[in-house]
C-alpha cells in the first residue's frame, strides 16, 4: 500500500537536510493546493513528503533594503492582508489573488505557484515583470536568481535535488514605477488563465517610460519574458504607436497551444490585448 | 510507515486522533472522527463543500492533510450552532429555504461565517466573491446571497 513519509522541520536546513537525503520523490507542501489535487489524483506519488509552515522565517514578509521578502508560505490572503504590500505592488497583489476562491486563498502561496510551474500561473507574470528573484536554499547554501529562471517547462523547474524556495524577493520599487497583471478567462472568477499579462514601468518626470519589464502566462510551455515588448514601451508616454507595437510584439512571442481554453490564433490575440490594458494600468499606477 | 498521532483543537475541544500521512483533514473529519457534517463534492478545492476554518481561516479540507493540523485550532459546521440554538446564518438559512439538497450548505455556512467574521456589513458583489468557490447546483445562489446579507443586516442591529 502507498504509504508516504511526512515531516515537518522547523528550520530551512532541517528541511533542505529531509530532501536532499530523501530517498525516491520527495516534495514540499505549503499550501498545499496544487500537491494534494495531485497526490489524489494519483499524478504524484511522493515517498516524502516536507512541509514547510512550520519554519517560522517561511511564514512571514518582511521589509527589507526597501524592498521586501516574501516568505515561501506565506499565503495569498496574507499577502493581500499585508499593510503595505498591495500598495506597493500592487499588480503582484492582484495576481495572487486571482488564483482560486477564498478557500484556495488562505492556502496557496507564491512560491508554490511558481514551482508547480504552470505555463499558467497568475502570480509568475507579476513577479517576474516586477523584477522579483528567488531565494533558494540546497545542500550547498544559498543562491539567489530572477523569477524566470525557475520553470522550465510545463511541471518541471531548475530546482536540483535538495533544493527549494525559501523566500520571494522584491526589490526597493523605483520611484514612478508602476505594475499591473491582468488575466483573460470566460468567466469573472475561479478558472484557469487563457492568458495572462504582466507589466512594470518606470516613468521619468515627464512621465516617458525610461524601464519596462513585460511577461505573458499561458501563450508558451513557460511564462515569458518579453524583451521587445518592454522596447516598445521604453522611451513612449504610451502613445498609439508604443501600444502597437506593444501589441505586436506580445503576439509575435506567444507559442501557445490550442486546447479547451483557447484556439493558437484567440490566445495570440488575446496576448497582445491584455500587454496594452495592463501597460495603461502600469503607467496610470506610474503616476502618468 | 507508523501511523500519525496528532492534537489539535476541534470546535474548541481538544481532540486526538491517528491518521496515515495521505489522509486529507476531510478523510479524517469524516472516516476518523465521524464528523459528517463537512461534505465532500469534488476533491479538487474546486467546490467548497468541504469548508472549514483552521487558525479563523477558510480552507478547503480536502486540500489540506490531516497531519498538518497538529497544535491547530480546526472548526467544522458541527461547532456553528450553540446546543439546540441555531448560528443566524443557519436560522435565515432556514427562513430563505437557502438550499435544496443540502450538500453544499455546511460549506456555504461556514465560509458565510468567515464572511461575516471579517466583514460585517458586505455588499452582495463582496459576499458573491467571497462565496465564489462554494458551489451549489440547486438554488442558484439568490436565495443563499439574499440570506448573507441579511443575516449581516440582523447581527449588525443586534450588536
Amino acid at each position: 500500500m502507498y504509504a508516504p513519509s511526512f515531516a515537518a522541520p522547523t528550520t530551512v536546513a532541517e528541511a533542505v537536510q529531509l530532501l536532499a537525503n530523501a530517498s525516491g520523490v520527495a516534495k514540499v507542501l505549503a499550501g498545499g493546493t496544487d500537491l494534494l489535487v495531485q497526490l489524489r489524483s494519483g499524478i504524484l506519488k511522493p515517498d516524502l513528503i516536507v512541509d514547510t509552515k512550520r519554519i517560522p522565517e517561511l511564514r512571514t514578509i518582511t521589509s527589507e533594503g526597501g524592498g521586501y521578502r516574501i516568505g515561501a508560505s506565506v499565503s495569498g490572503a496574507e499577502a493581500g492582508e499585508h499593510a503595505t504590500l498591495s500598495r506597493d505592488w500592487p499588480g503582484i497583489v492582484e495576481a495572487v489573488e486571482l488564483i482560486g476562491s477564498t478557500q484556495i486563498q488562505g492556502r496557496a502561496s507564491f512560491v508554490g505557484n511558481l514551482c508547480n510551474a504552470s505555463p499558467a500561473a497568475d502570480s509568475v507574470p507579476a513577479l517576474i515583470a516586477a523584477g522579483a528573484t528567488v531565494v533558494i536554499a540546497g545542500p550547498n547554501g544559498e543562491r539567489e536568481v530572477p523569477v524566470e529562471e525557475v520553470p522550465t517547462g510545463p511541471g518541471s523547474t531548475s530546482l536540483a535535488k535538495g533544493e527549494m524556495v525559501v523566500a520571494v524577493k522584491l526589490p526597493p520599487k523605483p520611484a514612478r514605477t508602476g505594475d499591473a497583471y491582468l488575466r483573460f478567462i470566460p468567466r469573472t472568477e475561479m478558472d484557469i488563465a487563457v492568458v495572462g499579462a504582466g507589466v512594470c514601468v518606470t516613468l521619468d518626470e515627464g512621465g516617458t517610460c525610461t524601464a519596462a519589464k513585460v511577461s505573458l502566462g499561458a501563450v508558451a510551455p513557460t511564462v515569458l519574458v518579453v524583451p521587445d515588448a518592454a522596447a516598445a514601451l521604453i522611451g513612449s508616454k504610451l502613445d498609439d504607436a508604443a501600444l502597437a507595437a506593444l501589441d505586436a510584439a506580445a503576439r509575435a512571442a506567444c507559442k501557445p497551444i490550442d486546447d479547451k481554453r483557447g484556439t493558437i490564433e484567440y490566445r495570440t490575440k488575446v496576448a497582445g490585448v491584455l500587454a496594452r490594458r495592463a501597460a495603461a494600468t502600469a503607467f496610470k499606477r506610474a503616476g502618468a | 510507515m507508523a501511523k500519525h498521532h496528532i492534537s489539535t483543537t476541534i470546535n474548541g475541544e481538544p481532540v486526538e486522533f491517528l491518521c496515515n500521512t495521505e489522509q486529507t483533514m476531510l478523510d479524517v473529519l469524516r472516516d476518523e472522527l465521524h464528523l459528517t457534517g463537512t461534505k465532500e463534492g469534488c476533491a479538487t478545492g474546486d467546490c467548497g463543500a468541504c469548508s472549514i476554518t483552521v487558525d479563523g481561516r477558510l480552507v478547503c479540507s480536502c486540500l489540506m492533510l490531516g497531519v498538518e493540523a497538529e497544535g491547530h485550532s480546526v472548526e467544522t459546521i458541527e461547532g456553528m450552532a450553540d446546543g439546540d440554538q441555531l448560528h443566524p446564518l443557519q436560522q435565515k438559512f432556514l427562513e430563505y429555504a437557502a438550499l435544496q439538497c443540502g450538500i453544499c450548505t455546511p460549506g456555504f455556512l461556514v465560509a458565510s461565517r468567515a464572511l461575516l467574521e471579517r466583514n460585517p456589513n458586505p455588499t452582495e458583489e463582496e459576499a458573491r466573491y467571497w462565496l465564489a468557490g462554494n458551489l451549489c447546483r440547486c438554488t442558484g445562489y439568490d436565495k443563499i446571497i439574499r440570506a448573507v446579507l441579511d443575516t449581516a443586516a440582523d447581527m449588525r442591529g443586534a450588536s
